[in-house]
């Protein structure tokens, strides 16, 4: 079990993928700097930041669920279904406030990842095959309740358009709130019981219900966690593109679990942390951000997106096994 | 006796009551009766359509239209709509249909029944129409594109196009036409620096646009043929503070695109007006009707204001270049 105490966190941190990673971006960083010096100023920077910024809040709810060695496909489904609702509430009570939308956004998402928790929990039904289900549910929702149509910049209010665009010391909100929600989910994963609970059934089922694990109780909170983030991801999205339309979102799925798989969370559960989690977010967004600027013609971004991801997977794995050889070794000898 | 009475009393009532309801039905024919047959009902775009056909039925007088289309965007719903549009025997349908060879069996049926049936929009396939009336072609499209951007930007400086997906068959057909009016020597000073593509995304859009931004200090417009990413490359010129630095044109839709035009992060764009499109196909159907027209190649068919259609080879129609859109203008269209 690659887990650790708290007290040792940031040897141990540098010991695990998380350091291969991050040479793995200062490495990536450099050719791209090279060809496009202003990639590294500040601006730059904080722009790669607020992009990522959703990506980052859907991806850790994601991590809570492949921790659990399951997996949520619906995660667009319900961005896309919170973020209409809230482009629409906005559109018809304008007086009601962005903090409002957001906690609305939550609610909603929270009752979703509900379904698919009681799904995956009581009704036995595998997390891939129940939000395989529910990802169409949620979109064909989302255009059920729009009927089709789209809310745009100038139905919605300048407050609510403005909210993750308005800054806090130099740092937007949308930053901010991601910065919350990491904390929060750190220390969730950390020092709490139901964050352990989590990596132990993850980990090793049959062990955790003897200790007095509540399984069924673990998985609905896990997909709650992932609905109720998507559902604030979803709010700030349409604030943020100044638009909310029925297919937004759409395979975002993917990249929350790229993001998780780069960070170094093990894709059958019981292993991985949240500072990988956004690491990968971030090696994710250089990546998508880096290749546009770099005069490389369009058609090769796709496949040179996918090559570094493998590259950097592959390494991260072999790093990984050459460390469980070394530690097999060790207690041989 | 009495039972037999009283046969002979209801059996001359139902006949009467027929007669009567023919008599009616003939009646209504005297007008004559079209239907603008669109792909789903709600749709503000085909609401505008119908506003149009009213507007050429007023204008022609003695014509009655109506407007139909099936709930959900199929073609089984719009099939099931023209049997009983045969049935009903109407003079002639207009239809925006959503699949151009589905349709051919039925609108056969219905031609052979004496309707004239044509299309717009979204056209039916040749044998299944008289005509196919297209909003623009392909090379009116993009030449225009260029035109727009080389009037905000007086025709200078570096110029991107932000399309949908790098495989969207019109958007790179009019794009391709947007490289061979950029070629004509009053856009010496005009460069055509990239074309990348937002997938129709909003999230993929907002970031290619910034990237552009950034990538080429001289850019002076992105051209979007594509409403989500003309929407997106809005905000991200928007935000990035460089409205009015970077000029923003494209295809979009005018309810949508509103608060940028107003703004004037988007001075100008166009789209086919659909207004234009509800009216000339009610001037087509009326003509056709009548007799005066048959539809064939080479034919013109007047179209009222909107001078008139010339008919192309295979029966299609092309009706002009799109309609500019601009803040003097925009807030007249709901679609």
């Amino acid at each position: 079990m690659p887990e650790h105490a708290p007290s040792s966190l940031l040897k141990k941190a540098l010991e695990r993928r998380e350091l291969t990673l991050m040479l793995l971006l200062v490495v990536l960083l450099v050719p791209i700097t090279i060809r496009s010096p202003q990639f590294l100023s500040a601006e730059n920077i904080n722009r790669i930041l607020n992009d990522m910024a959703i990506l980052s809040i859907v991806a850790i709810g994601m991590f809570y669920v492949i921790l659990s060695n399951g997996i949520d496909l619906s995660v667009g489904s319900i961005i896309a279904f919170t973020g209409m609702a809230c482009g629409m509430i906005n559109e018809s009570h304008p007086s009601v406030s962005p903090l409002v939308l957001l906690l609305v956004g939550m609610l909603i998402g929270l009752l979703m990842g509900l379904l698919n928790g009681v799904l995956v929990a009581y009704g036995k039904i595998p997390p891939i095959i129940t939000t395989l289900g529910t990802v169409n549910i949620y979109r064909g929702l989302t255009f059920v309740l729009s009927k089709g149509t789209w809310v745009t910049a100038h139905e919605m209010t300048p407050s609510y358009i403005g909210f993750p665009r308005t800054t806090f010391l130099g740092i937007s909100y949308l930053l901010w709130i991601a910065f919350v929600v990491i904390a929060v989910f750190y220390y969730f994963s950390r020092f709490t019981r139901t964050g352990r609970e989590v990596y132990a059934i993850g980990g090793n089922p049959t062990a955790a219900k003897f200790v007095g694990v509540n399984e069924n109780r673990v998985r609905v909170v896990v997909f709650l966690i992932s609905g109720t983030l998507c559902g604030l991801a979803g709010a700030l999205w349409t604030a943020r593109y100044a638009s909310a339309v029925n297919e937004m979102a759409t395979g975002f799925e993917m990249q929350a679990v790229a993001a998780c798989v780069l960070g170094g969370v093990n894709f059958s559960g019981g292993a991985g942390g949240i500072i990988g989690v956004v690491l990968g977010t971030l090696f994710l967004g250089v990546v998508t951000n880096a290749l546009p600027v770099v005069y490389l013609s369009v058609f090769w971004q796709t496949l040179v997106q996918g090559l570094i991801i493998l590259i950097a997977l592959a390494l991260n794995t072999l790093s990984d096994q050459r460390k469980s050889a070394k530690l097999l070794a060790q207690r041989r000898g | 006796m009495k039972k037999a009475l009283l046969f002979v009393l209801i059996a001359s009532l139902v006949v009467t009551g027929l007669f009567a309801q023919g008599a009616k039905e003939q009646a209504v024919k005297s007008e004559k009766e079209i239907v603008i047959l669109v792909k789903s009902m709600g749709n503000a775009f085909f609401d505008a359509v119908f506003k149009g056909s009213q507007e050429a039925a007023a204008e022609l007088g003695g014509i009655k239209t109506t407007y139909m289309g099936p709930p959900q965007a199929t073609a089984e719903g719009q099939i099931e709509i023209i049997e009983t549009l045969i049935a009903q025997r109407v003079a002639g349908i207009a239809i925006s249909a959503n699949d151009a060879d589905a349709l051919i069996p039925v609108t056969k049926k219905a031609m052979a029944a004496g309707i004239k049936v044509i299309s717009f929009d979204s056209g039916i396939n040749v044998g299944g129409r008289i005509v196919d009336l297209l909003p623009s072609n392909a090379e009116l499209i993009g030449r225009q594109q260029i035109q727009l951007a080389a009037e905000l930007t007086g025709s200078k400086g570096d110029v991107a196009v932000l399309s949908a997906s790098a495989q969207a068959t019109n958007q790179n057909l009019w794009i391709n036409w947007m490289k061979e009016e950029i070629k004509d020597a009053k856009y010496a000073n005009m460069k055509l620096v990239e074309v990348v593509y937002g997938d129709d995304a909003p999230d993929k859009s907002y970031r290619e646009a910034v990237s552009l931004m950034q990538k080429y200090p001289n850019l002076k417009a992105i051209i979007c043929p594509t409403t989500v990413g003309l929407l997106a490359t809005a905000q991200a010129v928007k935000d990035a503070g460089k409205a009015g630095i970077v000029e923003v044109t494209g295809l979009g839709l005018p309810s949508e695109m509103k608060g940028y035009i107003l703004d004037g992060t988007c001075r100008q764009m166009a789209l086919w007006n659909p207004i234009d499109l509800g009216y000339t196909s009610t001037y087509i159907l009326n003509g056709l009707i009548d007799g005066t027209v048959k539809g064939t190649a080479g034919e013109s068919i007047p179209a009222g204001r909107m001078d008139s259609m010339k008919v192309e080879k295979d029966g299609i129609i092309y009706m002009g270049y799109p309609y500019v859109f601009n803040k003097d203008n925009v807030e007249q269209f709901t679609f």
